[in-house]
């Protein structure tokens, strides 16, 4: 059960800081703004590490490092919804791919 | 275009980086490292013994080397290649760490990076910005 929580924390706080590093919404937000953006990424990156050690020492490599991909299906989604991007089938399919891997993993 | 020689040393610096800094911070957390408690203290202390040490730093080599190859090669053509580090992690945790990964583990690996495969197959990028001007 924690290695699953543990994953949770490790996409979330993951999500948060790649989508506050690329989120620079309109491009023209000021520096002040850019600068609070880089500092949430940095800070979400750190947790994100955190739980990442303390994943790895309840729960196999093989297990790990591979779950930590749930990652990738988080950010497709939110990429289509906070960044506009436009997610075609294929990538939906990469994601759906992506996702019955991690749910394998569990098995 | 076959990539060129900057873009493949790169790359290997990419995948090794991520594949041996996660067997040396594993192998840190398993084998020198006290238990990580609630507090934070606890990984202060584990950061600090040499295999975490270790892997750490490697993991930032890994994200900084992995941000320089993203500044110009595309991320349809670095995703799909360092997917191979999933692979290459499980390998590890069977010889190194002797886990026992069931053909359930092997496959969800697999559709993990056939699903990344098939995402940088896709265009690398669909909104208006500062690269696509830079292009």
């Amino acid at each position: 059960m924690i290695q699953w929580l543990l994953v949770g924390v490790i996409v979330i706080s993951t999500v948060m800081g790649d989508l506050l590093r690329l989120g620079r919404i309109g491009a023209v937000l000021a520096e002040l703004a850019r600068r609070r953006f880089l500092i949430g990424a940095v800070f979400f990156m750190a947790i994100s590490v955190f739980a990442f050690m303390k994943l790895l020492s309840v729960a196999d490599l093989s297990f790990a490092v591979p779950a930590s991909a749930a990652t990738v299906v988080v950010e497709t989604v939110l990429a289509k919804l906070l960044l506009k991007e436009q997610v075609d089938v294929r990538r939906w399919a990469g994601a759906g791919l992506v996702a019955c891997g991690v749910v394998l993993l569990a098995l | 275009m076959r990539p060129d020689i900057k873009t493949r040393v790169f790359t290997l610096i990419v995948i090794l980086t991520q594949v041996l800094g996660n067997f040396a911070l594993s192998w840190g957390l398993k084998h020198e490292a006290e238990g990580l408690s609630s507090s934070p203290l606890t990984f202060l202390r584990a950061i600090f013994t040499p295999y975490v040490l270790l892997g750490i730093s490697l993991l930032i080599v890994w994200l900084l080397s992995r941000m320089t190859l993203l500044s110009w090669a595309d991320l349809s053509y670095v995703l799909p290649v360092t997917s191979i580090g999933y692979v290459l992690n499980s390998v590890i945790g069977v010889y190194f760490f002797d886990e026992k990964i069931s053909p359930a583990r092997w496959l969800g690996t697999f559709l993990i990076v056939a699903g990344i495969v098939l995402v940088g197959t896709t265009c690398p990028r669909t909104t208006p910005g500062q690269m696509a001007e830079k292009a």
